[in-house]
């Protein structure tokens, strides 16, 4: 029995031991396991944890570079950077972006239009980290938002941000354009351009004008500080920073009080006015009305403000001098004369008689003036600006000899100034009808076709850029330039400036004399032709020619007004000009539409622009606004 | 002098007869690594450093006490233990506290206090008291007895619900049944019905408790809901590399990118630090604390001595198994300690209290022998 008890006691304490064995082994299997997966994780997969622990921790945040400033040719700033406070939502942050505005504006004031702008914004933006729903906060708004501030838990900040400012409101606005936010299409030919990586920081970017053309000039280049941050977000401190550079200042050869002068002239119509620097190709003043208010786009436009310019039948954001496109009407006759002397369809002494129409095939072509001017030579068809004349003169050359040289002049391309948008014109010709149309019959040209071209109608469609340009080239003798807004950049840091030097595009194939005698008519008009009356009085001498585009019809695109057509289908109103005429120091192309004869309209504008630009008269009554400061917290940015 | 230096020595002598000395090596090295880890991870709140120092002390004492109680003596407390634990139990369910949804504290007091920790020790110390008492007539019906002692408390805190703690408290009295002898047989029977049980489980599960199951398949599928702990903490193992990012550097841990660094996810915060090397360090003390465990089991006189050495032995591995493999991610997220590593004073007390049983098995081991 006791031998038994013992037996099987030893028996237990032998089954109690292997079942310890057995545990000890199920310990080690098992501490091999995780050291096998340690040794995974440490050494086989380190190099992945490792960058992800520094993900983690390290946050690149872009330091945006501040924008270059915009001065006119006398160093007047036209741009400015001011720094304002702005509320910013986080979209990602929040669950209900309603919810959140509504919880904001508990504290601080919300107006429809700021939720409107929002949604707009909201709609539009790249994938914003974060939106403003409010700009421009008062220190007391800063104040009370920064003491709520836990209220939102990230999701609605504070933020400084550089805004623009342009403190001479819609003068000058078609130069220098309007800032944006980035939307898609910006982002997509950012990132086609390489360069997206430098605008990481970035929010607004150039949408039209000087802003835009010179965008990347003006933008500057991004800085980056390496931030390391916590599980919430917060930073804890730099790592490193590189600075950021800020973008380049742009002199214009725009004399801003030109163009106040200008602008003032016109008053509320619809018109288009380049002044060139004869030689050099430098823009003087460049006018489209009506025009807009860079300082509405600055924070995300207003809806109401947006639809309105769009909607509008005066097309305030559509740039006239560059985007438009007239029959120069008589304007064209100094250039038809200066083709004809040189191609030798006429002398200077050849006369013709005007009976006051001209006849072509079964067709009666008339003269403005009833009866005719009776005997013209080629000077007096200028000054008196005899239709007939010019009749005669096109059907003599035909349609290739008149668009073979006046294609010298630039008519029916692009000059290449230095803003986007600018469109071609049509310099009609076989060749160009031939692409145009379609129908076989549309495509010929017919000899009668050619006739109205000579006194610049028909399908003469030109800028009124290419008008100031064609001019210009008579005005320096023969030299067509290249018109340019901007005269220099200066980078800020080095103190380095870059001058743009005149660049000549080609001369004209032209004889001096020639030339001569086409600015000696010029002068004929204003001292004693259709631009007399204008310029009477004047305490310089100028050379000028009066034009009147008929409007065949209203334009597909704009809405039927009843109240507003008849006045819309009245001629538009040309003149162009040059002065002083032995070394002309301004060339000038005005454009009135719908304004009437040009001697009414165009030509007492252009004289007012030339006496402040020679002589440094003020009209009556005008004193130069100066920049409006309503911003009161705007700093100069440098 | 003379005189009075012998009765220190005597008295030094006296306090640390019941204490084994290799088990005391083990346990403060331990601790004392945890000590270092916990001060990387509190840089924010130093106070918790203070806190531990002063719950060690508190379990060092347990222990001492424990260790100085024969196995015989302790058996008397089996069943009382089993009973009020059970009942603070069935008191919790009824009436506790809850406190992030699961209902495991009773208020005692000024304090509160979490009576399935003291289920951890009751459950084995019952159960191997039943067995030594059932010694010589040792039956399949005694091991379904046993198995439902077991069931009791442990479907009681997988109610609270507490996975992780069930876990711990099921596997200790399971290792109490496996030295008991329990054939192979039954045991086979038991995984097979266990495995198809588990759809049935799934079931009964929470949803939270699922998703953690779910989350280790696959941690991205969730990356700042319940996937966060584990892709964080296996980022600050993994970014550890070998030698570690050294004492006070893991960037992980000290910008606050693991949650719960202090207690359970501990290891995150040493392993980022320590390194493979680190870690290789902490399974070898494990180790060694396991196979002294075994040791002191395998030599126990009395069945009661041997099931309670090898079980607490157990569950120091189970601890520290469960608690780096969720760490590191091959386990669910269970709210497991890492033994003698984690902060909070609850869990130090019931490790040292099972080191404290496993020296006094240890020191008297003669004295029972017939």
């Amino acid at each position: 029995m006791r031998t038994a008890e013992l037996r099987n006691y030893e028996r237990e304490l032998h089954q109690f031991q292997l079942r310890i064995a057995i545990a000890g082994v199920v310990v080690l299997a098992a501490f091999g396991l995780l050291a096998a997966r340690f040794f995974f994780l440490q050494v086989v997969q380190h190099e992945h944890y490792a960058s992800k622990a520094e993900d983690n921790r390290i946050s690149i945040v872009p330091l945006a570079p501040n924008r270059g400033l915009i001065v006119d040719r006398n160093g007047v700033v036209l741009t400015r950077n001011y720094s304002g406070y702005t509320l910013e939502i986080f979209p990602r942050r929040v669950a209900s972006i309603e919810r959140t505005i509504d919880e904001v504006a508990e504290l601080i004031e919300i107006q429809p239009r700021d939720r409107a702008k929002f949604r707009k914004l909201l709609a539009e933006s790249r994938n914003a980290e974060s939106l403003p729903i409010r700009t421009r906060l008062n220190d007391e708004e800063v104040a009370k938002f920064a003491a709520n501030r836990y209220r939102f838990g990230g999701a609605v900040e504070i933020k400084a941000r550089l805004f623009r400012q342009y403190p001479f409101d819609d003068v000058a606005s078609h130069v220098i354009g309007y800032m944006g936010r980035i939307n898609q299409e910006d982002q997509a030919r950012l990132e086609e351009e390489g360069v997206d990586a430098n605008y990481r920081g970035t929010d607004f970017i150039g949408k039209s004008g000087i802003e835009a053309s010179y965008q990347h000039e003006l933008h500057g280049t991004t800085g980056f500080e390496q931030v390391e941050i916590d599980a919430a977000g917060r930073g804890i401190r730099t790592l490193s920073r590189t600075p950021s550079r800020p973008g380049n200042n742009i002199g214009l050869t725009l004399d801003l009080r030109l163009q106040q002068v200008a602008e003032n002239a016109f008053g509320e119509r619809r018109v288009a006015a380049v002044a060139l620097e004869p030689s050099t190709g430098a823009v003087l003043a460049f006018v489209s009305k009506p025009g807009f208010d860079p300082n509405q786009f600055v924070d995300g436009i207003d809806p109401h403000y947006w639809s309105e310019l769009n909607t509008s039948l005066d097309r305030p954001l559509y740039n006239r001098a560059i985007a438009g496109v007239y029959p120069p009407g008589s304007t064209f006759k100094p250039f038809m004369a200066l083709a004809a002397l040189e191609l030798g369809k006429r002398t200077p002494r050849s006369t013709i008689n005007d009976p006051g129409y001209f006849v072509f095939g079964d067709r009666r072509f008339r003269d403005s003036k009833p009866g005719g001017h009776g005997v013209v030579d080629l000077f007096k068809s200028i000054v008196v600006s005899s239709d007939t004349y010019y009749y005669m003169l096109a059907n003599d050359m035909g349609i290739d000899a008149i668009a073979g040289y006046m294609k010298h002049f630039g008519f029916g391309a692009r000059t290449g100034i230095d803003l986007q948008g600018e469109v071609t014109g049509v310099l009609p010709s076989p060749e160009w009808k031939m692409k145009r149309f379609r129908r076989p019959e549309q495509q010929k040209w017919y000899p009668g076709e050619t006739i109205s071209i000579g006194i610049g109608q028909g399908y003469n469609s030109y800028t009124p850029i290419q008008l100031a340009q064609a001019v210009s080239s008579i005005a320096n003798g023969c030299t067509v330039y290249r018109p340019r807004l901007v005269a220099y950049v200066d980078n800020p840091r080095t103190g380095e400036r870059r001058h743009f030097e005149p660049e000549i595009v080609r001369r004209l194939p032209a004889k001096p004399e020639n030339v001569e005698f086409v600015k000696r008519a010029m002068a004929g008009v204003n001292k004693e032709g259709t631009g007399a009356r204008a310029f009477a009085g004047a305490q310089y001498t100028s050379g000028g020619k009066t034009g009147t585009a008929q409007v065949i019809a209203i334009k597909q695109n704009e809405k039927y007004d009843e109240s507003k057509v008849s006045e819309r289908h009245r001629d538009h109103s040309w003149f162009i000009v040059f002065a002083p005429v032995e070394s002309p120091k301004i060339a000038l192309a005005v454009l009135v539409e719908n304004g009437g004869f040009g001697a009414r309209t165009a030509a007492p504008i252009a004289r007012t622009m030339l006496d402040y630009y020679l002589l440094g008269k003020l009209p009556e009554g005008m004193s130069l606004p100066t920049p409006e400061d309503e911003v009161e917290e705007e700093r100069e940015s440098d | 002098m003379e005189l009075a230096r012998v009765p220190l020595r005597r008295i030094a002598w006296r306090l640390f007869e019941g204490i084994d000395s290799t088990l005391l090596m083990i346990i403060l090295s331990l601790s004392m690594l945890g000590l270092a880890a916990l001060f990387s991870a509190s840089y924010d709140n130093p106070a918790r450093l203070i806190n531990q120092l002063a719950s060690l002390a508190v379990a060092l004492t347990a222990m001492w006490i424990v260790a100085q109680v024969p196995p015989q003596t302790m058996m008397r407390f089996a069943l009382p233990a089993y009973v009020i634990g059970l009942a603070l139990l069935i008191a919790v369910a009824l009436a506790g506290d809850v406190v992030n949804g699961a209902r495991r504290w009773l208020h005692v007091g000024v304090t509160r206090f979490q009576p399935s920790e003291m289920m951890k020790l009751a459950l084995p110390l019952m159960l191997a008291w039943y067995f030594h008492r059932n010694e010589s007539s040792l039956r399949l019906g005694h091991f379904a007895v046993a198995g439902f002692l077991l069931a009791v408390p442990t479907a009681l805190i997988l109610r609270q619900p507490d996975l992780g703690t069930a876990a711990l408290v099921g596997a200790s009295g399971f290792f109490v049944i496996f030295f008991a002898g329990i054939g192979w047989k039954v045991i086979g029977a038991l995984v097979a019905l266990g495995a198809a049980a588990m759809p049935l489980a799934w079931g009964f599960l929470h949803d939270y408790q699922r998703r953690r199951v779910l989350t280790l398949l696959d941690p991205t599928q969730d990356p700042l809901g319940s996937g966060y702990h584990i892709i964080q903490s296996t980022i600050a193992v993994g970014s550890g590399g070998i030698s570690g990012k050294g004492w006070l550097n893991g960037t992980q841990a000290h910008l606050e990118f693991i949650p719960e660094r202090h207690t359970d996810f501990i290891f995150a915060v040493y392993s980022e630090e320590f390194g493979l090397i680190g870690n290789g360090v902490l399974l070898t003390l494990y180790a060694l604390l396991v196979a002294r465990g075994l040791m002191i089991a395998a030599n126990a006189p009395t069945i009661f001595a041997r099931l309670l050495a090898a079980s607490v032995t157990l569950m120091f591995f189970t601890y520290a198994f469960v608690n780096m493999g969720m760490v590191s991610g091959i386990l669910p997220v269970v709210g497991v300690p890492l033994p003698f590593l984690s902060y909070g004073g609850t869990a130090l007390l019931t490790l040292f209290i099972g080191a404290g049983i496993l020296m006094s098995v240890q020191r008297h081991r003669q004295l029972v022998q017939t």
